[in-house]
């Protein structure tokens, strides 16, 4: 007697599987496709003529030091925005994880900014600290602290990147409370009895078995970094000063959408798809061996 | 949101449809919100009214960045509007886009009921027409940069508050002034590239780029590094670097920073009055844009913002009948007049001005005229506007650039230099993708 389910159907699996290989065909592969054959192009905006101009594009775009720049400014956005986003949300979730009265209250405040949209954050974060008129920029500067976001790169640079982690800490935070969460109480009971601090406690125990949860978000937040905060960027800077807040992933959306050149945004993009594919790739073949599971 | 869409998709099929038998439907995409778009829908009916052969449909299709994505997207798929305003940036994208439009005055004279270029204001139909001096869009919204001053704030600092700076060396003596008198911020200015490069040429009777700013042809390449640039800049940095101007970020969004009355002079559209009115709590007035005295040909004339209406091609010939006299009914001295004096844009047309004038309008909102009187003059070939591909592009640079020199982390000469040489890249690639 057979104890387990066999389907004997041939198309069976392929067609359950249809909905979502449909969808992902749709929404990734074919744009992907699509960005690629426009890499190689040069077209006018209403794609009156186009032209294959094969590499062109992509010697264009590394021939010019803003494009070279701006790989040293996302490396940097996006190392600050995985570390201090990981590193607070898992502080927040072990703190929370602890309280006992108003436990609910907490979790749900920390889950709000994430119902907020990208765009709005950084409007948010804008208001209070556009210099002038922004609420705590007034305080900074009668606190005779220097603070100007529209000249000075470094001010620019720490204010998208509070706005991003700010927008990305609620996601983090459920992730590391429900990986807290699933840690048995008896392990950490034991080292407990046994005369291990908290402190140790949580770097011999906790953090080790958390180790899935931290690899998944640290993917997950770098790809927040590189591709979901364009509309931060767009709002608070739009790239500036200078170019001292351009990410790739502005200058994508700012060939493409704002300047209808869709041969050099194509090309941007196929090279910001290829990084991200390295670095998942390094991922998991670096940091997936010290994981865990 | 999506029910309303609905709804009022489903409403417009349906007059589509009770007028099909008798009218000609006319799609107008644009992007004009709030009380403007209110203005837009007006003024729309009214014509609607006026006649019954042709029913205009005025659609807001998202911000000027937007709707011509969503032209040209349209475009693209085969079914693109008749009508699609597209902002001043974006005019070189759409002249040399041949085959997707068609020109305004053309068309108009195809029809019979021509439009005739010389009704409208020197420097609006400078900026919209072709090298022939034929319009190839219509004008429609335009504004002007003009120089705003806190006049509360100039009593307090014992200047003359009917007496603002002329020119560039009295800002900086009037932002002084200010400073000493406790103020937190000088003098500002919105729109970075559009004021104090493009417009600023302009004003001076200096080219900004090369084959007459573009308007020659696709050979066009930026010449903003010539001496008087280079000047400009460098005052700019050390009003700056004493604390004079402050530099308050790109687009408008220093606005903010005069109508709170931290500063107390600013460069900005003359379509940022209703808005100055309504939030500032203090009296201002209105001037021309300051210059520098000694440079021969100044003040000539500014240039416009704004936006300007584009007709597709390849409609039938009713619709374009249609879309002429929709046209003429928009630009009629009444309509004109009653756009400019509820908008706070220029009045497009003389005839318009005219009648404003004749009402007592400016008398009554004094600081109203500076824009048009800005603007009414003779062009000269480096103060028709800028013809140039990848515009938005440019001015980003532009701003880029600028903030680096107010900073002063690059020396004024230097950072001319690269905007050139970066711009004029896109330039590059500009005429090699219309090609």
């Amino acid at each position: 007697m057979e104890k387990r389910v066999v389907f004997s159907h041939k198309t069976l699996p392929y067609l359950l599987l249809a909905p979502q290989l449909a969808i992902t065909i749709v929404f990734f592969f074919l744009p992907a496709g699509q960005a690629m054959w426009q890499s190689f192009r040069l077209e006018d905006p209403f794609g009156l003529s186009s032209q294959f101009v094969g590499l062109a594009n992509f010697a264009e775009l590394f021939s010019d030091p803003d494009y070279i720049q701006s790989f040293k400014v996302t490396a940097i956005f996006s190392i600050l925005v995985a570390v201090l986003g990981l590193g607070i949300s898992l502080l927040l979730a072990v703190m929370a994880d602890r309280v006992i009265k108003g436990a609910a209250v907490y979790k749900t405040l920390l889950i709000w900014p994430y119902a907020v949209a990208t765009a709005v954050a950084g409007v948010l974060w804008l208001f209070l600290f556009s210099p002038s008129v922004g609420i705590l920029a007034v305080y900074m500067l009668e606190a005779g602290l220097s603070w100007n976001p529209r000249l000075d790169g470094d001010d620019a640079m720490i204010l998208v990147v509070l706005a991003s982690v700010w927008k990305q800490i609620s996601y983090n935070f459920l992730f590391f409370l429900a990986g807290l969460q699933s840690i048995p109480r008896s392990l950490i009971e034991a080292a407990a009895i046994d005369g291990a601090s908290p402190a140790r406690r949580f770097w011999t125990i906790v953090f080790p078995l958390l180790s899935p949860t931290t690899f998944f978000l640290l993917v997950i937040n770098v790809i927040y970094a590189f591709f979901d905060t364009f509309a931060i960027i767009d709002i608070v800077t739009q790239g500036g000063p200078g170019t001292s807040t351009s990410i790739l992933v502005y200058k994508v959306y700012n060939a493409g959408f704002k300047g209808l050149d869709i041969g050099s945004s194509a090309a941007q993009s196929v090279v910001l798809m290829l990084i991200v594919v390295a670095l998942t790739v390094i991922q998991f073949r670096y940091i997936d061996r010290r994981v865990n599971y | 949101m999506r029910a309303t869409l609905f709804a009022f998709s489903i409403a417009g099929a349906l007059a589509g449809m009770g007028a099909a038998h008798a009218a000609t439907d006319i799609n107008f995409w644009h992007s004009m919100q709030g009380a403007l778009g209110e203005r837009v829908n007006a003024l729309v009916n009214e014509f609607n009214k006026s006649q019954s052969d042709y029913v205009v449909h005025a659609i807001y299709k998202g911000a000027y960045g937007e709707s011509m994505n969503a032209g040209i997207a349209a475009f693209r798929a085969g079914n693109a509007p008749d009508i699609l305003q597209v902002f001043e940036v974006g005019t070189a994208t759409m002249m040399y886009a041949k085959g997707a439009v068609q020109p305004v005055q053309e068309m108009s004279e195809k029809v019979g009921d021509p439009i005739n270029p010389a009704d409208f204001i020197g420097a609006v139909a400078g900026y919209y027409s072709a090298p022939d001096g034929k319009l190839v869009s219509m004008p429609f919204n335009s504004s002007t940069p003009v120089f705003y001053y806190n006049k509360d704030a100039f009593k307090k600092a014992g200047l003359d508050a009917d007496k603002p700076p002329k020119t560039w060396e009295e800002v900086a003596e009037a932002g002084r002034k200010l400073r000493a008198a406790g103020m937190e911020c000088g003098y500002t200015t919105s729109w970075p590239s559009w004021v104090q490069l493009e417009t600023f040429a302009a004003w001076h009777n200096t080219p900004y780029a090369s084959l007459d700013n573009g308007f020659g042809g696709l050979g066009a390449r930026l010449e903003i590094d010539k001496p008087l640039f280079v000047r400009h800049m460098t005052f700019l940095a050390n009003m700056s670097k004493e604390g004079t101007f402050t530099y308050g970020g790109r687009g408008d969004a220093s606005g903010g920073l005069f109508t709170s009355g931290k500063c107390g002079m600013f460069t900005g559209s003359s379509g940022n009055r209703a808005n100055i009115i309504k939030t500032g709590n203090f009296e201002f007035g209105t001037s021309t844009l300051p210059y520098y005295a000694d440079v021969k040909g100044a003040p000539q004339n500014t240039i416009i913002g704004g936006a300007s209406l584009w007709v597709f091609a390849k409609k039938s010939p009713e619709v374009y009948k249609g879309v002429t006299k929709f046209f003429k009914f928009i630009s009629s001295p009444e309509k004109a007049a009653e756009w400019h004096q509820g908008t706070g844009y220029v009045p497009v047309t003389k005839a318009g001005y005219e009648l404003t004038r004749k009402s007592g309008f400016y008398d009554k909102n004094p600081g109203t005229e500076i824009a048009v009187k800005q603007l009414d003059a003779d062009t000269t070939k480096n103060s028709r506007g800028v013809r140039l591909g990848y515009l938005p592009q440019i001015r980003d640079i532009e701003d880029g650039e600028m903030e680096q020199i107010f900073s002063g982390k690059v020396a004024p000469e230097a950072g001319l230099k690269n905007m050139v040489k970066r711009g004029n890249e896109l330039l590059e690639r500009f005429e090699k993708s219309v090609k």
